[in-house]
């Protein structure tokens, strides 16, 4: 666990700066907060989303290796925020880190930009903020952050497939953990962790455009059992669930046929709230489940 | 030699009563199996728990279960290594829950109706080999190179794990789904198989096809063999792309539209992306299937609601197109990616090929995180 302070090559994503702009304003919020030094990579690409792979492989592995090869020109470790880029990356990665000859190949065209993806170079680590935070930051050192302990908060945690599986890619050998961190940092942050089915399965974004049946099936499914299991509010670190899980939610109510109105919270906001932020500041009011019943509760906790 | 509870689920449809839970208590060394708690329960306390198993070697593929809600074998569990999954939180001495697997109905116990989840679905993709032309005399020949590519779907034991696992099939059980999508992509990559244009069509234009995984990896975690499923459907879908096959569902339309738009911006334009996997180009906004309009129609509200509340309300995120570009020369090095891996498209599997372990040469961890000591270690190393 670290002391020192932190500083991270930050990838955002697409999304964060697209229809959930709540998320990367409460991850710079936090980030200051928390003493995470966030240094933007901006000229950095999309990481396909698992989507361009379904297209041409070698072109999902080229993209994420220019992102990954531009944070290793900071010389500094990469953070992400959403669990699909985290997913999506890491999947890049293997397949480069597995053989030389593949990756001597995706680095020719890397080349010509001054670009190289180096396997290993200075111990180089790509994690989603949610990893970053309990194995780098530490739990102890984030619960001594807490200035509005989130007690009486009852949160569903929704991970997202894209950091819970498959495990073995995703480092589990190393952090067997990782697939109960959003439950420890809940309890960590003061709040009383609920459990139910849905929490590590899909929210259905991948086929939202495809089939939006099915996908609204899921999503509501999930926010409904959370609901019946007595969460006040989910909490994810991945947009793209986000959108599916709050934005969708309405639709998503009509295809499961009962009433929803479950607030989902992003990681950073979670977290932000216990750091003493209050909901305006990081963007809850731009949500389309209402967060409402969140600050309530939180109304009674002084800060 | 260890104790540990075995939480299964049960139903006995004899006694007429619905299914429920019963606890046994067991005792062995902690690296045997799931599968040998339950035959000493069988063979100790309860000779009617019924579950399928014979060769104990994850070969056979008869003992698929859920474990603490994992899909898998029986006998490939260690006892010892479920019993820790099952206490991860609470540090205690929690059950480990043993249940028969998901997305199927249960005959009895830990017995499942494999017939209409499985086999159906399994004999829906024409699971045998249609060359064409008159046979050989004896064998056909091929180079061996050809055939490696499919050794991954060949290694398959029809166990179900990955059916039970699939939450694509469990809000649409309708879905070909993962096993035979694997079994299929044995065949579409065999080179003795002369209808792979044929099969293509077939399961792109099934609207319960390869476009409708929901890309959620619980097959690849499932599957005990390394089969990967999920990524068999994906080579289905890069092939079917190749062929220029459009689905009724928008998959392929999707797909490509997210590609162009990265060639273009580098970062994702919804709304760009919306449109164009709808209606995609010039054709596809003359003339909009009335999927593509009823999609772009149900699209609305949900657009409406965040411009509604503030999450969308830059021009950039509304009209489609305008979204800027990558900056500096970065959108032009994203092009010259694009024109680098279209020309060589080379598709590498760690399954097939394995890891070179070439080791870096080892370097002094500077990234992210720099501690107190270690800060005080390189001081004192560089004095």
């Amino acid at each position: 666990m670290s002391d020192g302070q932190i500083k991270v090559a930050y990838w955002p994503g697409c999304v964060s700066r697209g229809f959930t702009p709540e998320l990367h304003g409460s991850m710079a919020l936090v980030g200051e907060r928390l003493g995470i030094e966030l240094v933007e990579l901006d000229r950095a690409n999309c990481c396909g989303a698992g989507i361009i792979a379904e297209h041409n492989q070698e072109l999902a592995d080229t993209l994420n290796a220019r992102t990954f090869a531009l944070a290793q020109q900071t010389g500094l470790a990469m953070m992400n925020i959403c669990s699909t880029c985290q997913g999506a990356q890491s999947e890049c990665q293997q397949r480069l880190d597995a053989d030389s000859s593949y990756r001597a190949h995706i680095n020719e065209v890397l080349s010509g930009q001054g670009l190289s993806y180096e396997k290993g170079k200075d111990g180089f680590t790509n994690k989603n903020f949610l990893w970053l935070l309990v194995e780098d930051y530490g739990l102890d050192r984030l619960a001594e952050k807490v200035v509005r302990p989130l007690s009486g908060l009852r949160v569903g945690p929704f991970y997202g497939c894209y950091v819970v599986r498959p495990k073995e890619r995703l480092g589990y050998d190393e952090f067997p953990d990782r697939d109960i961190y959003l439950e420890q940092v809940i309890e960590a942050l003061g709040g009383e962790v609920v459990e139910y089915d849905g929490a590590r399965k899909c929210c259905g974004f991948p086929v939202i455009t495809t089939n939006r049946e099915t996908s609204l099936r899921q999503a509501g499914t999930h926010v409904g059992d959370a609901l019946d299991a007595g969460a006040d509010c989910l909490v994810t670190p991945c947009p793209l669930c986000h959108l599916n899980l709050d934005m969708q939610q309405p639709e998503a109510a009509k295809v499961v046929n009962r009433d929803l109105g479950l607030a989902v919270l992003h990681l950073p906001q979670l977290v932000g709230l216990a750091l003493g932020a209050e909901p305006k500041q990081l963007g809850m009011s731009k949500h389309i489940a209402s967060t409402g019943w969140v600050e309530e509760r939180l109304a009674g906790v002084a800060a | 030699m260890a104790e540990y509870t075995l939480k299964v689920r049960r139903y006995q449809p004899e006694g007429g009563e619905g299914p429920y839970w019963e606890e046994f208590g067991v005792e062995l060394d902690p690296t045997l199996s799931v599968l040998d708690g339950l035959l000493q329960v069988k063979d100790r306390d309860d000779g009617s728990l019924s579950v399928r198993c014979s060769c104990r070697a994850a070969i056979c593929g008869s003992c698929g279960m859920k474990i603490n809600g994992q899909s898998g074998l029986g006998c490939k569990t260690q006892i010892g290594e479920a019993h820790e999954a099952a206490n991860r939180r609470n540090g205690g001495d929690a059950p480990i829950v043993v249940e028969p697997m998901g997305n199927m109905p249960v005959i009895k116990d830990l017995i499942t109706d494999m017939e209409s989840t499985h086999w159906e679905k399994i004999r829906r993709v024409t699971p045998w080999l249609l060359p064409h032309g008159e046979p050989p005399e004896r064998e056909y020949v091929v180079e061996p190179e050809s055939m490696i590519d499919i050794t991954q779907s060949m290694a398959c034991i029809q166990c179900g794990a990955c059916v039970s696992s699939c939450l694509s099939m469990e809000a649409d059980p309708d879905f070909i789904g993962p096993a035979a999508l694997a079994k299929a992509y044995r065949f579409v990559g065999d080179p003795r198989d002369a209808e792979t244009k044929e099969r293509l069509h077939d399961l792109t234009e099934d609207p319960h096809g390869i476009y409708d995984c929901t890309h959620c990896f619980s097959c690849i975690d499932a599957c005990p063999k390394g089969v990967a499923p999920m990524d068999q459907i994906m080579r289905l879908r890069r092939k079917a792309g190749e062929e220029g096959i459009v689905d009724p569902n928008n998959g392929h339309n999707h797909v490509n539209a997210f590609v162009n738009m990265i060639e273009k911006k580098g970062t994702n334009d919804e709304a760009l992306l919306v449109q164009e996997s709808y209606a995609p180009g010039i054709k596809g906004k003359l003339k909009p299937t009335r999927a593509a309009i009823k999609g772009l129609v149900e699209s609305l509200p949900t657009v409406l609601r965040a411009i509604k509340t503030g999450k969308a309300r830059s021009p950039a995120k509304v009209i489609p197109g305008i979204h800027p570009k990558l900056p500096g020369g970065a959108q032009d090095e994203v092009k010259a990616i694009y024109k680098h891996a279209e020309e060589h498209r080379e598709e590498f599997n760690i399954y097939i090929k394995g890891e070179d372990d070439v080791e870096p040469e080892p370097d002094e961890p500077t990234a992210a995180i720099l501690t107190d000591e270690a800060k005080a270690a390189t001081e004192s190393e560089e004095s």
